[in-house]
């Protein structure tokens, strides 16, 4: 039997957005969750995971369905402006780290960090609290992240289903990626990523803002196609610009 | 002897620290600016061709201001 199926540019837009972010917030938790597991032991990485798991479920069941309830103009509006804020912190940040301004983030420092930090701290007897609360924090922090831009995004397109399947699916293969990688998570090009989610949460935010304020784009979803061109460019130039400013200074410096 | 704050005021602060961390951070601008960029366009809207314009101006200054946060981290980084 013929399934005839049709993708509109505003699913494929909604799936790349929640997917990349998803791997990005889920590579950083984990980083920590892999060094509390080599340095103190799997049992209380497992624990602080499983319960920060929990929590984060909980919070969607009990904020998740009433947003359903708020006027979709206003939620738009609410939700354009908070995408087009963190979009924008991103996709300045990823620039920053591709000029080499600013510090690029490194997973095998930051793993090396956190398993400094634990072996400064000696065991304690019974539960590894410490561990647990080292795995709970950084599962709990970076899953709430995620999850923050699924009911965002999957509420305002009506396709919180779908954006919390892509996310699902982003977090076993990242999980299923640790187990076989261990922790060479620093391969995973996360600049470029978080550039490209950057692109994507910029382009929601400015559809969505205009949809809350009762702007027709024309064209549909299919604008989100357009913007996130336009703004896929500026980046470019931006980077461009940015690596020449560099280049300059370092030259004046070293002459 | 001052008291340790209760669990539900730390629960609080924790969860107000957390949206402050989110929005704004170390880029202010960034916050203003989406307030901006709203403002402007809901301004538009009371004007005759509302939807040609706010179709330009919302990534414009969406636009304007990331290059306006860039210029500011790379000033920053030419000082230290």
């Amino acid at each position: 039997m013929f399934i005839a199926t049709s993708v509109s540019s505003g699913t494929v837009v909604l799936v790349s957005a929640v997917f990349l972010a998803s791997c990005v917030e889920m590579v950083e938790a984990l980083t920590i969750v892999l060094a509390v597991g080599h340095t103190r032991g799997w049992r209380s990485a497992f624990e602080g995971t499983g319960v920060a798991l929990l929590v984060l479920s909980a919070l969607v069941a009990a904020f998740g369905p009433a947003l359903v309830h708020v006027p979709l103009s206003i939620l738009r509006l609410v939700v354009g402006g908070v995408l087009l804020i963190f979009g924008m912190q991103w996709l300045r940040k990823s620039i920053l780290r591709a000029t080499g301004l600013k510090a690029k983030h490194d997973e095998d420092a930051i793993y090396e960090e956190t398993v400094a930090t634990l072996r400064a701290t000696g065991a304690t007897p019974g539960r590894d609290r410490i561990a647990f609360v080292m795995a709970f924090k950084g599962v709990f922090l970076e899953g709430l992240e995620v999850i923050i831009l699924v009911i965002t995004l999957g509420t305002s397109s009506h396709r919180i289903g779908l954006a919390a399947a892509v996310a699902a699916v982003a977090v076993v293969l990242v999980a299923l990626c640790g187990v076989v990688v261990a922790k060479q998570l620093s391969s995973v090009p996360e600049n470029a990523l978080k550039m490209s989610v950057g692109i994507l949460l910029v382009t929601y935010g400015t559809f969505w803002s205009g949809e809350g304020l009762r702007v027709r784009w024309p064209g549909g979803d299919s604008m989100l196609l357009g913007l996130a061109g336009v703004y896929a460019i500026v980046t470019w130039l931006f980077v461009l610009a940015l690596r020449r400013e560099v280049g300059t200074r370092n030259a004046v410096t070293s002459a | 002897m001052s008291e340790r704050p209760s669990a539900i005021a730390r629960l609080v602060k924790g969860f107000g620290q957390f949206w402050w961390d989110f929005l704004v951070g170390d880029t202010p601008e960034l916050f203003i600016a989406a307030l901006v960029i709203i403002g402007v366009t809901a301004l538009l809207s009371e004007t005759g061709h509302f939807n040609g314009a706010a179709i330009v101006v919302l990534p414009v200054l969406a636009v304007l201001a990331l290059a306006t946060s860039l210029l500011r981290a790379v000033r920053f980084s030419r000082r230290k």
